[in-house]
């Protein structure tokens, strides 16, 4: 087993205190994960001994800086179970599904093929075939999406003229079996999250891909809830592309990554265009470099690359059977503590089969807000709001939520005083009604 | 912990929050506003109607959902410029913005006496991330101004 108690010892800003010397309880890792010192390290050591532009230059530093560059790709899509060469970097994993999206886009744009220029119009033509979309074309998501999953394949149906099409959420925040039917002989993609941000819900890859291979669409997976939280294999799941995002999984800020299966990412055409991604370059077109360099546009996050590397070395001494073991604990803990305290309401499965270590709740008659203000004047950090995804809240009959998140740092004593928060929270904004039961002060949904 | 939460939450609030002013949807108004809040989805829609002249709030009413501080908000803001020169509503609100600028230090006390039950806000101003629940209505309010002005 995990002791988080010594992880905690890697990870400085844990020890800090919050509003008035309170200890800080981080339940806001589905936001953005705590980074240890291993991290922090990395990259500045980076900085202190190899930074240089990489791809670039004869000389021995930016040799050094594009081979750490290069190693990390390998050991980020190792970690993924992923071939090197299907790794892209990209700034998040909002950027990396733009940049799918973005590929659809410009294979079904009239002026795809640079002309006069014979590499581009090879990949042009190959996109072309296989990932213009026109009107009748299906895109398929589902209500659980995060907004980054959401909103590129509706601005890409809008330019397109395919038809959004989406797979539903039940009760209990679960994709519902009974839509997914609505994956037809018109699909072309199949956008999807492993794991809801909001509900902790993972998703029955398996029976989707299946479903999309039967139609011959293209699956897009947003691993970003469980890429720090399980052992996640893409090749065994058997999905065309996928994004998550080191800041999650204990890594720097600033850099995420796009996997897409090699052929895949071969016909794919750029999404940002300039230099480091071409090979020859004229007045009126230009040869663009095989994936990833082609969609490495521009100067890379490069210390951040190195740092994500670093992340990836720490999950993998932890082990993620072993994380993922932990943060089930964390999950029971979470869900049985919440259904200890009266009026509070978990949107999602009830159990932790199946399901991450996000919990999202409401309580009774006090805005989320307000709850989250409370938690945090008590030293627990939670986040508030619709979390980038106002669908599944919508679905849920819910504006906003409370979110509480572990991670590999986070104990049972962090949850014990998440709880203590919750009864808080009731105490202080309950207030005798005349009819003697409690009433709030907040305003109601 | 109680003392911080005591400042924030003030009593004020917390009555205006439960018993809230001027909600309700008014079906003849001279301006609209529909305002977010994006980080929490919480909104509003403020209607206002102005005297004949287009001098005086005459009426104002306002509907949505939101925390506690943006609720109290709208009602303690409605108490204060209900029946009250146009003038008068966009001095105070100007006098309200000042408050939440100030991260929590006081204002000049006239200014202060002037915004009466939106005083307590002054705790809000602490919490960078509560401003903005707090000035939902305002911000509602002097658009719906603007609107109303230019009918009249």
């Amino acid at each position: 087993m995990l002791n988080p108690d010594t992880i905690r010892a890697d990870f400085p800003l844990l020890t800090r205190t919050v509003r008035g010397g309170k200890p800080l309880v981080y339940l806001d890792s589905g936001a953005t994960a705590q980074k240890p010192q291993q991290v922090i390290d990395a990259e500045s050591a980076f900085y202190a001994q190899t930074n240089a532009a990489v791809h670039r230059g004869a000389h021995q530093i930016a040799e050094e800086a594009t081979e750490a560059y290069e190693a990390s790709r390998a050991v980020v899509a190792e970690f993924v179970g992923a071939d090197e060469d299907e790794i892209v970097w990209t700034k998040n994993a909002t950027e990396a599904l733009n940049l799918v999206a973005y590929g659809f886009l410009n294979a079904s744009l009239a002026g795809a093929a640079a002309p006069g220029s014979p590499a581009a119009e090879v990949v042009a033509s190959e996109a072309r075939q296989r990932y213009a979309l026109t009107p009748g074309d299906e895109i398929v998501v589902t209500e659980a999406e995060h907004h980054a999953n959401l909103v590129p394949w509706q601005q890409l149906a809008h330019k397109t003229g395919a038809t959004l099409r989406w797979i539903g959420v039940t009760a209990e925040g679960r994709l519902d079996p009974e839509t997914f039917s609505v994956i037809g002989e018109r699909t072309r993609v199949l956008a999807i999250t492993h794991a809801s941000n909001v509900t902790g819900a993972i998703t029955d890859v398996d029976a989707l891909v299946a479903r999309a291979r039967a139609v011959g669409a293209y699956v897009v997976l947003d691993a970003c809830q469980t890429a720090a939280h399980m052992p996640v294999d893409l090749h065994a799941l058997n999905v065309d592309f996928a994004a998550f995002s080191a800041h999650k999984m204990v890594g720097p800020t600033g850099v995420g990554a796009l996997y897409g299966k090699r052929e895949l990412l071969n016909d794919l055409p750029p999404f940002l265009t300039g230099g480091s991604m071409v090979e020859v370059v004229t007045m009126d077109s230009t040869s663009f470099m095989p994936p990833p360099q082609r969609f490495e546009a521009g100067t890379q996050m490069v210390a951040q690359v190195v740092g994500f590397r670093a992340a990836v070395d720490y999950l993998r001494e932890l082990g993620m059977d072993q994380v993922a073991e932990h943060e089930k604990q964390m999950t029971r803990q979470l869900l049985d503590g919440i259904a200890s305290v009266p009026g509070v309401r978990v949107l999602g499965p009830q159990d932790a089969t199946d399901r991450l270590a996000v919990v999202a709740f409401e309580v009774d008659s006090v805005h989320p807000h307000d709850v989250g203000q409370v938690l945090d004047n008590a030293g627990v950090a939670v986040r508030v709001g619709h979390h980038c995804a106002q669908p599944i809240h919508r679905r849920l009959g819910v504006h906003a939520s409370a979110r509480a998140s572990a991670g590999v740092y986070t104990t049972s004593a962090d949850i014990e005083a998440f709880i203590d928060g919750l009864h808080e929270v009731r105490r202080f904004f309950a207030t005798p009604s005349p009819t003697g039961s409690l009433d709030s002060a907040a305003g109601g949904h | 912990m109680a003392d911080a939460m005591e400042q924030l939450y003030q009593q004020v609030i917390l009555d205006h929050a439960r018993v809230r002013q001027g909600e309700g949807e008014l079906t003849e108004y001279g301006g609209e506003s529909f305002q977010i809040n994006p980080t929490c989805g919480d909104q509003v829609t403020l209607r206002v109607q102005l005297d004949p002249a287009g001098e005086t709030i005459q009426a104002l009413g306002w509907t949505g959902q939101g925390c506690s501080i943006s609720q109290a908000s709208l009602s303690v803001m409605h108490e204060l410029v209900i029946s009250q020169p146009v003038t008068r509503a966009e001095e105070l609100g100007g006098y309200f913005r000042e408050l939440m600028a100030a991260r929590g230090r006081e204002l000049d006390p006239t200014r202060l006496e002037a915004l009466e039950d939106a005083s307590a806000f002054t705790g809000v101003a602490r919490y960078p991330a509560r401003i903005k629940c707090a000035l939902l209505g305002w911000m509602a309010l002097r658009d719906a101004l603007v609107q109303a002005r230019g009918r009249a």
